[in-house]
């Protein structure tokens, strides 16, 4: 899969957990998930299981701590979605 | 009494503990019970000349058996000390009956899942005769304090 069609799967998940004065048109690549868009650690949680079940993936705890911005979850994806 | 260590780790205090005792805990389910104070300072509020335990403190009871005496088990073994802290994220409890001063109630959670430090559980609460008083999930973060 290529970062495109992960990105195209990945922004309707972010999207569902934006608080409400984040506007969808500010998540791009580099929007660093908690600091720009604002999303809470829980939040944080139920993208991540999200993306478990859309990519058919599983994280670790070490993964969280490489998981800034959109662009470290593509990245991520593409890594797992490989093995 | 069994499991005093979780009850011993708990951050809260009277006027705002809701916990007596852990009836059963395993890594899949925990079960615990309190009972209401007949002069809870709340009853004087809610509702004049009415007492009714109102249905935030059900909420915080459910969520300090089923989510915080819970998670406090299930960290233990991991990374159990004083330095950790909870966070409530989310609940969504429906209520069905009322719960009157000096009655006393058993909550049931059951978890859905523990991952990534949060701990997300199916919360029910019943009172002595067994009719269930509430239930919803709730879910929280556990965080470690710096």
């Amino acid at each position: 899969m290529n970062s495109e069609e992960i990105y195209s799967l990945l922004e309707p998940i972010i999207k569902n957990y934006l608080p409400e004065d984040v506007s969808p048109k500010q998540i791009n690549r580099s929007s660093d998930l908690t600091r720009e868009l604002n999303i809470n650690s829980a939040h944080l949680v139920d993208i991540i299981l999200d993306i478990e079940d859309v990519f058919n993936i599983e994280f670790k705890n070490e993964d969280m701590e490489n998981l800034r911005n959109v662009n470290d979850a593509i990245l991520l994806i593409q890594k797992k979605a490989t093995i | 009494m069994k499991h005093n260590y979780i009850l011993n780790s708990l951050p809260y205090s009277e006027p705002f503990l809701f916990v007596d005792e852990i009836l059963f805990v395993s890594e899949d389910a925990m079960k615990g019970a309190y009972t209401f104070e007949p002069d809870a300072y709340f009853y004087k509020g809610h509702f004049k000349g009415n007492p009714i335990t109102p249905g935030v403190i059900l909420t915080e009871c459910m969520a300090q058996i089923g989510l915080v005496c819970f998670g406090i088990y299930l960290l233990n073994g991991e990374t159990i000390s004083e330095k950790s802290t909870f966070a409530l994220s989310s609940t969504e409890i429906d209520f069905y009956l009322p719960v009157y001063p000096g009655e006393k109630v058993f909550v049931v959670s059951e978890k859905i899942y523990f991952r990534f430090q949060k701990l997300k559980c199916k919360v029910k609460m019943l009172n002595a005769k067994e009719e269930v008083v509430a239930k919803g999930t709730i879910s929280g973060m556990i965080f470690k304090r710096e």
